[in-house]
């Protein structure tokens, strides 16, 4: 091969490297190749390490859920046609994948009640953060509001970003209303003025609360506003009302809990939905229906002329790897489920949710905080909660998320604790977290 | 109106006149199945997932219950194995052959690294689990950022970006944040014509204005241009070495060094980093960023489109304003420095760019790629990416356009144009579609924008003498028929599940979901 190319030897190949560059041996401080054994074992001890949420009672949510995921989604997506595929660019010889997004994007423009969706973008709250941009777009106005039921971490992105896009995010600290924790819909609709492009409200919001967003959204659409509403457990709207039917302009969402499973936060897999109407100013990859030169129905990616490897700076968003192979587990695992499972998977969560918030608001000094939700509520413990999740980790138990953790600042709200609770959970599980919380507290 | 037949014998949508013929009842032949949707073929009652029943309790939804039909068919698990195994068969894959996409770094996913992202410790563990249960968790992250470090020899890393756009966005925040630390007004950020259009984007996004340099003839950022354009005004340049005409950029050094005196930074696309890594450091360059894309450089897969990981590496004088999370040594063992930690750690950090902690999933597998090849097998990866290119280079210039081989070696990628075809009313696309019916994935066509017609060929390490020639071999045949006939060669492909596609009328008459209306 050098003979052919005219180079004595690799490194005349490397010529253009500047000498002061040239590394002469391996990288130094790092080990040298090993063998798929020995890789192997040391994973394995690392990855023991950690306490896995199936060999523990567990109940921890907060944007991220553990639902049982059918042993066929993971075949699926082991397939190499799947997995080892790029982003389809030639079409003719990617219509498996293409075909798998098409379906995709119709399963979520109809799980959140909207017209269409795209083909993915990275987790819930880049999508949140792609979905003010794009009201600002739409609207030309640039003040967003965001409820304080938002997930704090979302919330946190969407400022980051925005530091230096001129748009205006105001966000306020959650309130505690009796039966309807982080409900801020009133203060909302008073907050919503002639510059607002936005109200970003979450559903269930972070405290597991469900509110009927159909008068937000009126007050919105009033004012020559857009309605962004959140959605991070995703198997909720199999039991609630859509985004859609309250009236929501745009839906984002986490979509983690159909087919990925945890991960430790990632790769997830962000949905994003829309009217028809706006679809020219979405961001992320879009698959379309076609037909080929001999007729045949096709697909392909369109409306590209919104995207960065066209327009460049003018782009929509700088969005490119998205998330196809989670989008893929999550539609296997939606068609395994069909609306039958999907609408079964949700009444069993939310039936087993209020079983245990039943039998942990009857126990001394714990008082449940919500009215309706669906399979996440929040229990003011009266004393501080991160010490007390920590000790029921320690007792086995990963009982839920400490609100201290997510708003270290706020004093009033240090007592709460979000408890998540889904199909996996059983009825030893419960017996476990009662006995346990009843230790801690003790 | 004739009509193609799917499987279930009924009519598929099709455009009248369009001269489509059902040779089989189905639509099928032999083993080339056609494949309804989802919402063709499965049924609203059917569900491939078995539950225990539901306990009978009150609901407590507040009457906003779900009550209109949403419109999900369902699969027993059969039908979904089969439809999703059938759809499969549509696709090209690394696993079914070469994939010589230019930029994208289709190599071989190693199947251990599968198996160790399997893994219940790393799989099955919630972001917001208390620290104590997650050291293992930690403790991966903190070793994969040590191989980052080192490979890069740069200070710090930040671990969360999901992808490398997503990378390049945390590079140029951060750029921004320090920035702003300095009340530093300059916003013009220079990004060479030759770039991704993620770059220019990005800078967009960060409130940057986006000026572009020209490239010289021999395919390099036109050194002259970029020195003149320097100034108090300019925030940064981003650049990509290897650059996106597969040619290493010798002039990054004396680039960065000049940034820098006039009080700029300088980000470094890494997506071509597998050209270089083990034998040149990024940090030997002058670079305040670069991202990383785990899925290129170090073998996590592609999945049609993501997930990808984009891990940003950071100088010195960047690294203060890395985003949370991240991941800290203490005395108690692995720290995880979120919102209430960041305020005495890391008071300048610029904030959160996801939710939690970056892609876990990715992280296993590139980590899983580093420790097999090592030090050692890094460094051999990047020789044998660039041997195989330059042998194709080398192979196919003579017939093929090659607008820059007169300046030396390629790096990992070899570039050509389609000014051979002149005259013949053929072009790239034509090719590309050619080489499919060949059996082969195309390379990345009509990018990078600075040559006409481009043709990005990156063959990988993956690829043995013998595939390169068979590629080489097709190229050479399919070309040369080309010039020979060119009538013969607008129609392509014809032997593709489908043939050529109309993107025109996908995209003057979007269809982006399926209607039950239109159940032919």
């Amino acid at each position: 091969m050098l003979a052919t190319i005219g180079a004595a030897s690799v490194d005349d190949l490397f010529q253009d490297v500047p000498a002061e560059a040239v590394l002469d041996g391996p990288i130094a401080g790092l080990p040298n190749h090993a063998s798929e054994m020995a890789v192997e074992r040391a994973l394995v001890k690392m990855a023991g390490k950690n306490l896995t949420a199936s060999t523990t009672p567990f109940f921890v949510g907060c944007g991220a859920y553990k639902h049982h995921v059918p042993a066929t989604v993971d075949m699926v997506i082991q397939r190499g046609e799947f997995l080892t595929a790029y982003t389809p660019y030639q079409p003719e010889i990617a219509q498996g994948t293409l075909q798998v997004l098409f379906e995709f994007q119709t399963q979520v423009a109809r799980l959140t009640g909207m017209e269409v969706a795209n083909a993915s973008m990275y987790d819930g709250s880049t999508a949140m953060t792609e979905a003010v941009f794009m009201a600002r777009r739409i609207t030309r106005k640039s003040k967003c509001i965001v409820s304080a039921g938002v997930h704090p971490h979302y919330t946190s992105v969407l400022k980051t970003l925005t530091r230096f896009t001129g748009d205006v995010v105001e966000a306020g600290t959650p309130v505690f209303t009796p039966g309807a924790p982080g409900d801020d819909l009133a203060s909302l609709i008073a907050s919503i003025d002639a510059e607002t492009s936005c109200v970003v409200v979450q559903n269930p919001n972070l405290f597991g609360h469900v509110a009927d967003l159909t008068p937000l959204a009126d007050a919105c659409h009033k004012a020559g506003a857009l309605l962004i509403v959140v959605v991070t457990e995703i198997v909720s709207l199999g039991a609630i009302k859509s985004p859609g039917e309250m009236g929501a302009d745009i839906v984002v969402g986490e979509g983690q809990s159909l087919g990925a499973g945890l991960l430790f936060g990632g790769p997830y897999l962000g949905l994003f939905a829309c009217r028809e109407k706006h679809v020219r100013q979405a961001p992320g990859r879009l698959c379309g229906e076609t037909v080929d030169a001999s007729g045949k129905r096709g697909f392909v990616l369109t409306l590209s002329t919104r995207e960065q490897h066209i327009r460049r700076e003018k782009a929509t968003s700088n969005i490119c790897t998205n998330s196809g192979l989670i989008a893929l587990a999550f539609s296997a695992h939606l068609s395994l489920l069909g609306e039958k499972g999907l609408r079964h998977l949700a009444a069993l969560n939310h039936a087993r949710t209020v079983q245990l918030a039943d039998r942990l608001s009857r126990m001394p000094g714990v008082t449940l905080l919500n009215g309706p939700f669906f399979n996440e509520f929040t229990l003011d413990l009266g004393r501080e909660a991160r010490p007390v999740v920590r000790k029921l980790a320690e007792k086995g138990v990963l009982g839920g998320v400490s609100l201290g953790r997510l708003w270290p600042g706020e004093k009033a709200l240090a007592n709460g604790m979000i408890v998540a609770v889904t199909e996996t959970a059983t009825d030893e599980d419960f017996d476990a977290y009662e006995d346990a919380l009843d230790e801690v507290m003790a | 109106m004739t009509t193609a037949m799917n499987n279930v014998g009924r009519p598929t949508r099709l455009v009248a006149g369009t001269g489509a013929v059902a040779e089989t009842f189905t639509g099928n032949k032999a083993l080339m199945l056609e494949e309804p949707l989802l919402f063709e073929r499965g049924s609203l009652d059917t569900s491939g997932v078995d539950l225990p029943p539901v306990p009978p309790v009150p609901d407590r939804l507040g009457g906003l219950g779900r009550d209109a039909v949403i419109g999900l068919p369902g699969f027993s698990e059969p039908e979904a194995v089969r439809h999703y195994t059938r759809l499969s068969r549509q696709n090209y894959a690394i696993d079914l052959g070469i994939f010589p996409l230019g930029s994208c770094t289709m190599k071989h996913n190693p199947r251990l690294n599968e198996k160790m992202a399997r893994l219940p410790g790393f799989a099955d563990i919630h972001p917001l689990q208390p620290q104590s249960t997650v050291q293992g968790a930690l403790e991966l992250i903190d070793v994969l950022a040590d191989w980052l470090m080192k490979l890069t020899g740069m200070p710090a890393v930040a671990m969360s970006p999901k992808a490398g756009a997503h990378g390049e966005l945390c590079g140029m925040v951060a750029i921004r944040a320090a920035l702003d630390a300095k009340n530093d007004p300059r916003r013009v950020v220079l990004v060479p014509e030759s770039a991704h259009g993620t770059n220019p984007a990005t800078a967009a996004f960060c409130g940057f204005t986006v000026e572009n340099i020209p490239a010289n003839d021999r395919g390099r950022v036109d050194l002259d241009a970029m020195l003149a354009r320097l100034g108090p005004d300019v925030a940064a340049v981003m650049i990509t070495n290897p650059n996106t005409c597969g040619l290493f950029e010798p002039d990054l050094k004396r680039i960065s060094d000049a940034v820098h005196a006039v009080g700029g930074y300088v980000y470094c696309d890494g997506a071509n980093f597998n050209a270089i890594v083990g034998r040149v450091r990024p940090g030997d360059l002058g670079v305040d960023a670069m991202h990383i894309n785990l899925h290129k450089t170090f073998s996590t897969p592609h999945g049609g489109g993501g997930p990808g990981s984009g891990p940003v590496v950071l100088s010195a004088a960047l690294a203060p304003f890395a985003p949370i999370p991240f991941v800290r040594k203490t005395a108690k063992g692995l720290e995880l420095v979120e919102e209430d930690t960041a305020g005495t750690h890391a008071n300048q950090s610029f904030g959160r760019m996801v939710a939690f902690h970056g892609q876990m999933g990715m992280f296993v597998r590139a980590l899983s790629y580093m420790m097999s090849h090592g030090a050692d097998g890094l460094r051999q990866v990047a020789e044998d990416a660039v041997l195989n290119a330059n042998y194709i280079l080398a192979s196919l210039k003579d017939l093929y356009t090659a607008p820059f081989a007169a300046s030396g070696p390629c790096m990992h990628e070899a570039l050509f144009s389609d000014d051979f075809l002149d005259g013949t009313g053929l072009s790239t696309l034509d090719l590309a579609k050619a080489l499919i019916d060949e059996g082969f994935h195309p390379m990345t066509v009509y990018f990078p924008l600075v040559v006409h017609g481009a043709m990005l060929v990156e063959p990988t390490e993956t690829e043995s003498k013998a595939n390169l020639d068979q590629l080489i071999g097709a190229m050479r045949h399919v070309a040369t028929q080309m010039l020979a006939d060119p009538d013969a060669w607008r129609t392509g492909p014809h032997f593709a599940p489908r043939r050529r596609l109309d993107e025109t009328l996908a995209a003057r008459k979007p269809v982006l979901a399926f209607k039950d209306s239109e159940v032919a």
